[in-house]
């Protein structure tokens, strides 16, 4: 089990690091004649066994958003060309688009792959962030005690008690609507990492709070190591087993949040793909029903979540679901 | 016990107070107001008459202050988004947020806990198999499974896709009214609760199993009481301790699935509300969306830990003393 966990994680990450070789199409590229297609089937046979081809699409009916493939028309696929694993034609109106076109004409499968690098970048870095400043800050409020520990313990209570979406929410809608990719970026990690490190600080302190007492710090202590020393070499590296996990369960839930902020319009602009941007395309329920492809993203999001509950599963926790 | 409620009640109050009053400061003082929704074209007169009406004109405090006044009188202001009172408006979504919520902790909670007795007890094919379709319902958060639904639904037309009613209904009888909303039900209800249920059964089988292996189980068994008055009467009891301590947070997980589960299947509740709200810096709706939600959380964690309190002597006591 712990190897399945992995291996789901491990595809993950070598799709988000590699998404520029692997993608058969720029992100961004519009194929205006091709808006809505679904995926192109690759053919092995015709009149025999040959190289991988496809048919590209021809519309038959823009509005119903039909499409034909032009079975007289085959596009042999190409390898290791352009900087790309594989591609079709895209300059003659035959590209590869493995899961379908979204409502811009962009390839949705490439959209895919970059997009866990947004997302997977944004849940990664809040994560690392969270962790680190609910270590800091749980182990000194641990150690010290006094009314920073009280004022701590009461915030992170706080913290642990509302939605974490709807504080998101609420800290994300009061700044300006549009604002430019990079700074979008930083807002979330900034959301994300104070919306996290209460929970990290509040079993941190926890810890810290019995370890103290344990032979070894006394020890430390006796032997006249200064009170940061014993907490950073002695206290701290007690929880990081508890760090570990933490982390693991906040970067599935940091990137539900950014899903669930951009799906609703308040996260990235629908410039830069990522898994939230993405899913708006399946926000419209008339076309949903016809094109499942705009679920990628969302399977994708199952595939990571997955890989992590597998994980805790494996390591005897109860895997929950997670917020939000 | 009323000490223990008088507490949890004040603890409430100050809950619902300092979210509301949170949500109005930080909504009045984020760029931008409301008068943006006049339009680039609005009057200078009509602009300032409006922040005249809704007291933006004040500074934030004062502005606080006259609201928060004004609530103790249950005058929670009007919406400009809507252009009528918030207190109706919020009572409505929170009633149709409370609806969804309700039914699906129910089902969440029935179906978790009977399927988690059965494979923390039993061992074979059977229960396996609801353990791993478990594990992978746990891990379809609600943005997935109500987007997948949603699909289903479109693409069947088994279920409407969307929406509490049919728009061809204009002003039907309460009944049809009701069977309307029950038809609409089912489809946000099953994407907020099928993970949540999953989380249940995970944790109730996770309990039973090391329920069963205790001391006093044997002893029962060894007495000759009947397998299923054992599980039932005497193991089943004892685990339940674990699912009533996660029962205030799954109702915080609740209250996050739904947002997004609204929002996919346009059910018309607190999260939609509140998203517009936001949207249109829209102060009082916002002040009032929050303090609704703060109290469906402040019930929450109430039930929760009365939960807590009838599934375990200890906290009994304790509480008591």
């Amino acid at each position: 089990m712990r190897r399945a966990a992995w291996s789901l994680l491990l595809l993950i990450a070598i799709a988000a690091a590699a998404a520029p070789w692997l993608a058969p199409n720029p992100p961004n590229q519009r194929f205006d004649n091709l808006l809505y297609a679904p995926p192109t089937p690759v053919h092995l046979f015709s009149d025999g066994l040959r190289a991988p081809f496809i048919n590209p699409w021809r519309v038959v009916n823009r509005l119903e958003r039909r499409f034909d493939a032009d079975t007289f028309v085959h596009v042999s696929l190409r390898w290791f060309t352009g900087g790309t694993l594989v591609t079709g034609e895209p300059d003659a109106g035959a590209p590869l688009l493995l899961l379908g076109a979204d409502g811009y004409g962009r390839d949705i499968f490439s959209r895919l792959l970059f997009g866990a690098r947004a997302t997977l970048a944004v849940s990664l870095v809040s994560a690392l962030l969270a962790t680190i400043l609910g270590a800091c800050v749980g182990g000194f409020a641990g150690y010290t005690g006094g009314w920073l520990d009280g004022v701590l313990s009461r915030v992170s209570e706080f913290v642990l008690v509302l939605p974490a979406i709807y504080v998101a929410l609420v800290l994300r809608a009061v700044l300006p609507l549009v604002l430019p990719p990079s700074t979008v970026f930083v807002l979330l990690i900034g959301i994300f990492t104070l919306l996290g490190w209460p929970i990290v600080a509040r079993g941190v302190r926890a810890i810290v709070l019995v370890e103290r007492e344990r032979e070894y710090a006394l020890a430390a202590h006796a032997a006249g190591a200064s009170d940061s020393r014993v907490l950073w070499r002695h206290l701290l590296p007690a929880s990081a087993g508890f760090l570990q996990t933490q982390a693991s369960l906040l970067v599935p839930a940091f990137m539900l949040g950014e899903a669930t902020l951009s799906y609703v319009g308040l996260g990235f602009p629908n410039t830069i793909p990522t898994w939230g941007t993405m899913l708006q395309d399946a926000s419209n329920v008339a076309l949903l029903g016809d094109a499942p492809w705009s679920l990628a993203p969302a399977v994708a999001i199952f595939v990571v979540v997955l890989g992590v509950n597998l994980l805790a599963q494996s390591h005897g926790r109860t895997p929950v679901q997670l917020e939000p | 016990m009323a000490r223990f409620l008088a507490r949890r009640l004040l603890f409430s109050l100050i809950l619902i107070v300092i979210t509301s009053s949170a949500a109005l400061l930080i909504a009045r003082l984020a760029p931008g107001d409301m008068t943006s929704q006049l339009g680039p074209f609005a009057s200078q007169v009509e602009v300032e008459s409006t922040r005249t009406r809704f007291n933006l004109d004040r500074s934030p405090i004062s502005q606080w202050g006259l609201w928060i006044a004004r609530a103790t009188r249950l005058d929670f202001g009007e919406s400009f988004l809507y252009n009528r009172p918030v207190a109706p408006l919020v009572g409505r979504a929170a009633a149709n947020t409370a609806l969804l919520g309700v039914v699906s902790l129910l089902t969440a909670t029935l179906v978790g806990l009977s399927l988690g007795v059965f494979t923390g007890a039993r061992s074979g094919a059977l229960p396996m198999f609801v353990r791993s379709v478990s594990l992978v319902c746990v891990s379809l958060p609600p943005l997935v499974t109500s987007l997948l639904f949603v699909f289903c639904a479109a693409r069947t037309g088994w279920l409407p896709a969307g929406g509490m009613v049919s728009s061809t209904a204009s002003n039907p009888s309460w009944s049809a009214w009701m069977i309307d909303v029950l038809w609409h039900l089912p489809l946000p209800v099953l994407a907020l609760s099928l993970p949540m249920a999953a989380t249940f059964e995970r944790l109730q089988s996770q309990s039973m199993a090391d329920a069963v292996h205790q001391p006093f189980v044997l002893a029962a068994v060894a007495r000759g009481v009947p397998a299923s008055r054992v599980l039932l009467r005497h193991a089943w009891p004892t685990s339940l301790r674990p699912i009533c301590g996660v029962y205030g947070l799954a109702i915080g997980a609740l209250l996050s699935g739904s947002f997004i589960v609204e929002f996919v299947t346009a059910w018309p509740g607190l999260g939609r509300l509140t998203f517009e709200a936001l949207r249109a810096r829209d102060v009082y709706l916002v002040a009032a969306c929050a303090a609704t939600g703060a109290a469906f959380l402040a019930l929450g964690t109430m039930t929760g830990d009365l939960l807590l309190a009838a599934a375990d002597p200890r906290v009994r006591q304790e509480s008591v003393g």
